[in-house]
């Protein structure tokens, strides 16, 4: 198992080797080798914004097709919040869940509905940990792992409690043993997902053991494989749905933080809103605050890469859907001892990918001959070495993975260099 | 090859959004540096809250910044009016920054107090119509 998996692949024809990714990259974690852009997999934290930026389509998101599902003899589709903000006018998510059943699942179980009993513990949890105040959310597997390699001093902030998409497959799944008899591994359990974030995150989670999502299928390639079932289904579709307000709320930005019925929290989202919050955080820029809501995407899960609708807009239509739903749809009667399962059960540990050196003398040696070098360099960051700046090339230089003729305007000094003393040879 | 790396930052008063950039890049290469996070914590908060002041009270200045694997130390030396009484700017509460300060959340009077609880070391050396210069020290545990 790695723990540094991600879940973004480069497909190397469609790759023109152009600066676009590296540049946009929040983590410097992209580089052109050899004319195709690299990733360096400990430095990726899976925000997408590779993918959203290639002009080329050449950044992919991995997730699992939609032919999955038959290696399974019964399965569960577990619908995101925000699936229900791809839709014009849907004012009633039975139909899209009633669709789903159509299209060839046994059963659904909505990640809304384990949202309303994430929002229930987290609120109790907030209740008990002042002393951690603010809690950081963490149902963003990107922010997790940004926190992890970057942030080392907000890991004791991280809300150790399981995002939504992670209790929905173990209730899930606990139903479909209970109802079917079948063994495990004949129930599959598929999460239809905006964000593909959520594939590393359910392969390698953070903070507990395992996760029970078999498949992580993409909104965009669900979604018009649905249309025809929802117009079949939509005079009568049946009564699944038991998310209520707060848990479809979870949809979009903001959502989590409702979920929580405090106004001491902050809700940003966008992955550099997210690292500006991070840092000033890190500054103790903020005084009395009970909780932070963090998504990399813009809008939240609606603006993830998997999703179809602009994240605006999408929010709008959750917002219209949300508006006639009882405030919580499910009846959480679960026990304390229940409840409590809901947390963390393995600690997150700092990663320091970033540094330079084996020890701290090694890395100290290594950043003087950085800073040497980045004075060499012109400055100007034009990305033509295939590193986002001349700082990240005198990095990878230090590091041993770069030499100072990949800048082009050090070549270009040592041609002209090169090119007078020949003329000199001529004239001699 | 050096034990020893030497950061410098100019602080200027231009531009009050810029304040905390020096903090901000120091941080980036502490962590690089593989320099333990409880310092770099509070580094940063003793530096950026040195530097708020910079901005805030003292037309700005420079900030050097040395490094190695026993210490953390941190000059700042500001071109401002200078501290009279030092021991009430030490006093947690108390804050000569005007209103339009204030109104940014800022001159809550916890600057030099912070600064203090942040490092292990501190020193400050005022003189009035001159500057004011404040030494940190952070030492990294073994």
């Amino acid at each position: 198992m790695d723990k540094f998996e991600n879940s973004v692949h480069l497909d190397p024809d469609k790759c023109k080797g152009c600066i676009n990714c590296i540049k946009r990259c929040p983590t410097g974690a992209i580089r052109v080798r050899n004319g195709k852009a690299v990733i360096t997999k400990q430095f990726c934290i899976d925000c997408g914004e590779c993918i959203r930026i290639c002009p080329h389509h050449a950044k992919q998101a991995t997730y699992d097709p939609l032919s999955a599902i038959k290696e399974y003899e019964y399965t569960v589709a577990l619908p995101a919040p925000s699936l229900y903000g791809q839709f014009n006018n849907l004012e009633d998510s039975n139909i899209v869940l009633t669709a789903l059943k159509r299209m060839g699942f046994d059963d659904v179980f909505e990640v809304g509905a384990a949202a309303e009993i994430v929002s229930k513990v987290s609120r109790s949890y907030a209740e008990a940990h002042e002393e951690q105040w603010p809690l950081i959310s963490t149902a963003c597997p990107s922010v997790v792992k940004l926190i992890r390699v970057r942030f080392p001093n907000l890991i004791d902030h991280l809300l150790p409690i399981q995002a939504p998409v992670e209790l929905a497959a173990a209730m899930a799944r606990d139903k479909a043993l209970k109802e079917t008899g079948l063994p495990s591994e004949k129930i599959g359990i598929f999460f239809i997902s905006p964000c593909p974030a959520k594939v590393s995150a359910c392969k390698h989670p953070i903070g507990i053991e395992t996760c029970e999502v078999d498949g992580v299928l993409a909104i965009r390639e669900v979604y018009p494989k649905l249309l025809p079932f929802m117009k079949e289904v939509a005079a009568a579709p049946e009564e699944l749905a038991t998310s209520g307000k707060i848990g479809v709320g979870w949809g979009s930005s903001g959502g989590e933080a409702g979920g929580l019925l405090t106004d001491s929290y902050l809700a940003a989202d966008g992955i550099e809103n997210v690292l500006r919050v991070l840092e000033d955080l890190e500054d103790q820029k903020f005084e009395n605050l009970e909780f932070i809501e963090l998504n990399a995407c813009n809008g939240g899960c609606v603006g993830g890469v998997l999703a179809v609708e602009n994240p605006y807009v999408a929010k709008v239509k959750l917002k219209k859907l949300r508006k006639y739903l009882p405030v919580a749809g499910m009846h959480v009667n679960a026990s304390e001892e229940e409840l409590r399962k809901v947390e963390w059960t393995q600690e997150v540990e700092y990663e320091p990918v970033f540094k330079l050196g084996n020890n701290m003398k090694e890395s100290i040696q290594m950043m003087s001959q950085v800073e040497a070098l980045t004075k060499k360099f012109p400055g100007i960051d034009c990305g033509s070495c295939g590193a986002p700046s001349c700082q990240a090339l005198a990095e990878d230089i230090v590091r041993g993975i770069a030499k100072e003729s990949d800048c082009i305007h050090i070549l270009r000094e040592y041609i002209h260099k090169l090119s007078g003393e020949i003329s000199m040879l001529d004239r001699e | 090859m050096s034990d020893t790396i030497e950061l410098k930052y100019e602080v200027s008063t231009e531009d009050f959004t810029r304040a905390g950039e020096a903090s901000s890049d120091v941080k980036k290469k502490l962590r690089q540096m593989g320099v333990p996070p409880e310092a770099i914590r509070k580094v940063a908060i003793a530096m950026y809250e040195g530097e708020i002041n910079m901005v805030i009270h003292a037309n700005g200045g420079t900030i050097t910044v040395l490094i190695d694997s026993e210490c953390i130390d941190m000059t700042l030396q500001d071109r401002g009016p200078g501290i009279p009484d030092i021991e009430k700017a030490m006093q947690a509460g108390y804050s000569t920054a005007p209103d339009n300060v204030r109104n940014l959340g800022f001159g809550a009077g916890m600057g030099l107090p912070n600064m203090k609880k942040y490092s292990d070391e501190m020193k400050v050396e005022t003189e009035l119509g001159v500057g004011t210069r404040v030494n940190m020290k952070v030492f990294i545990p073994e």
